[in-house]
């Protein structure tokens, strides 16, 4: 049986990577794209957790699946204010967003 | 070494490499195509976790959902895929250190703790668990997400509507 501290490596490293993304990337699409890796670092954590730490009950898939949902509302609203950007200021790359009213 | 171990390590590594894809290909359309493998490799731990239904959402939702919607928006902006333009800021050197800071002090956290197990066996049919749990214990967090989901689709279009 794989130990949990392995799932716990891989989310972290998966983590770091949507970190590394947010951090370093111009573009509102690829920043978003790190979001969601960070997220699905996350659910892996609690899923994981949910079979080792308290495999009785439900409630980290639970988790998962809410976080799952609220990734998608995120998604939306972040590629919809993506596209409303380009609307406005034609671009998309976040350094060059810096007006607070247009 | 099990199948449960190989599948994992292999799974990892699928994961763990089109990660990599999303986060330093100079071409934005690769790294969202490359969210795919990311976003398989990690159902395919859920499954390996026990968690069918996780997993099944997960394709549903990112896999197909949220990959096509940002391709999308790829295709939307900056004339396509903006092959021509820069994909990353000046904080290369730093980005990449805090990432592996936080790496290494996640791993060294988690290596070094012990684990405890906890009681119990997994339901054997977990979609049936969550949805009495949905409609039972957790009725309330389940009203909540919908709303948000709802408040949130209606935000997104409000937002993304053009202006007369």
């Amino acid at each position: 049986m794989v130990p949990l501290a392995d799932y716990l490596v891989l989310s972290a490293v998966v983590f770091a990577l949507g970190l590394y993304a947010v951090v370093t990337r111009r573009n509102g699409v690829a920043i978003l794209m790190g979001i969601e890796l960070m997220l699905n670092a996350a659910n892996i954590n609690l899923v994981a957790f949910n079979k080792y730490a308290a495999p009785g009950a439900v409630q980290g898939q639970i988790f998962a699946l809410i976080v799952i949902t609220l990734a998608a509302c995120e998604a939306a609203v972040g590629l919809a204010l993506v596209l409303a950007a380009y609307r406005s200021l034609e671009t998309i790359h976040v350094d060059e967003i810096n007006l607070m009213r247009w | 070494m099990t199948g449960e171990a190989i599948a994992f390590y292999g799974l990892a590594a699928v994961i763990l490499v089109s990660g990599l894809v999303v986060v330093s290909s100079p071409n934005i359309v690769h790294s969202a195509v490359a969210l795919v493998p990311a976003f398989l490799g990690i159902t395919g731990i859920y499954i390996l976790l026990g968690a069918e239904f996780v997993a099944g959402i997960q394709v549903l939702i990112y896999a197909g959902a949220i990959t096509v919607l940002v391709l999308f928006v790829i295709m939307l902006t900056e004339g396509g895929t903006g092959l021509r333009q820069r994909q990353r800021n000046e904080q290369g050197p730093i980005g990449a250190s805090v990432a592996v800071a936080i790496a290494v002090l996640l791993i060294a956290g988690v290596t070094h703790t012990t684990w405890g197990r906890g009681a119990g066996t997994l339901p054997a049919y977990t979609p049936g668990a969550i949805g009495q749990s949905f409609l039972g214990t957790n009725l309330l967090v389940f009203e909540g997400t919908s709303l948000v989901l709802l408040v949130s689709l209606i935000g997104a279009i409000i937002i993304a509507r053009k202006e007369e």
